[in-house]
């Protein structure tokens, strides 16, 4: 592929604009083989206690290394902005660097983000010298809040996080694309390739995704069909589309037919 | 007379150290290899240059984080 295309993600440049989630593969080796077949140059990554009675001889970072790997670890699982920011100071502690994926979840079932406690967990991480991808919902308002605050990159959902439901409000992403200066990132609820080629064509600037990958019967051959959809996706936006209309145009000549 | 042993907690676990044991004491029994690990005592963060000196006591909460799959 000649396209001169890069991704820049604070201020450094990607070739893939997958990023992808290394939670629930069946193994350490199934994360690297999937994270590989999806191109993925951004990986996600969870910040938790270590099993003291029983650390294990591996650890994830054993297959990803962070000389091949941007890794990227979340505030999954935190419901307070005060949670999120520790957490983040933890990850940056343990040394895989300064981007963080901001999430500060407001309802267990949906899993939908708090957003006011988003808004106070950015502004404390980016004054702290973090460079912050915020998930937050397809809400232009937040989305331009969260940029202003100083974020690196803002992360609308597609749906909700595992969901596959793709994305329930194309419209919505459009203002935000529309409107962003920073990177627009869909984070949650592809469930297969057509969703992240619907999500590149509307002009995001990349999908970040897990369960439609690890989730899939056979991980790998989805990494590679969203890694297509994804490069189709992001082609099919910067060729500029036909507009679509309700009737017909004939593709070939009119005249010249024999009689 | 001098205590012999502190009794803390690490990720919840009830741990019975050496008095005067420190935090790079108490990573090296944990035996967790060459992984990237934060260490917080009490809620604040115990910087890798500073294990050695940090000295722990009676009732310290410690946390320890790695990394694990996440989305």
């Amino acid at each position: 592929m000649a396209l001169d295309d890069p991704f820049i993600l604070a201020g450094k440049t990607y070739r893939s604009r997958l990023i992808t989630g290394s939670g629930k593969y069946r193994s350490f080796e199934e994360t690297r083989r999937a994270t590989d077949a999806a191109g993925a140059e951004i990986v996600t990554v969870a910040v938790r206690r270590v099993n003291i009675t029983d650390p294990g001889k591996e650890n994830l970072l054993d297959h990803l290394p962070l000389d091949k790997f941007t890794i990227l670890p979340n505030t999954a699982g935190c419901y307070t902005a005060d949670d999120a920011v520790r957490t983040c100071r933890l990850a940056r502690e343990a040394g895989v660097g300064t981007l963080v994926k901001l999430e500060v979840i407001g309802d267990e079932k949906t899993l939908f983000p708090d957003v006011t406690a988003t808004i106070e967990a950015a502004k404390i991480l980016v004054k702290d010298g973090f460079q912050v991808l915020p998930y937050v919902t397809d809400d232009p308002v937040a989305c331009k809040k969260l940029e202003d605050i100083g974020c690196a990159a803002v992360m609308p959902l597609a749906a909700p996080i595992g969901s596959g439901l793709g994305i329930r409000n194309p419209y919505n992403l459009r203002i935000i694309i529309e409107q962003s200066h920073v990177p627009v990132i869909v984070d949650a609820g592809v469930g297969t390739a057509s969703h992240a080629a619907e999500a590149m064509e509307l002009g995001c600037d990349a999908i970040l995704m897990n369960t439609a990958i690890a989730g899939a019967k056979d991980p790998i051959l989805m990494a590679q069909a969203m890694r297509g959809a994804v490069e189709a996706g992001r082609w099919a936006f910067l060729a500029g589309r036909i507009p679509a209309k309700l009737y017909a145009t004939a593709s070939s000549p009119l005249d010249g037919l024999i009689r | 007379m001098m205590q012999v042993t502190v009794q803390v907690t690490v990720n919840d676990e009830p741990k019975r150290l050496p008095a005067g044991a420190t935090v790079a004491d108490l990573v090296a029994t944990l035996a967790l290899g060459p992984r990237r690990v934060a260490v917080e005592v009490n809620r604040e963060i115990v910087t890798r240059a500073t294990y050695a000196a940090t000295v722990l006591h009676d009732g310290d909460t410690i946390e320890i984080i790695h990394f694990v799959g996440g989305g």
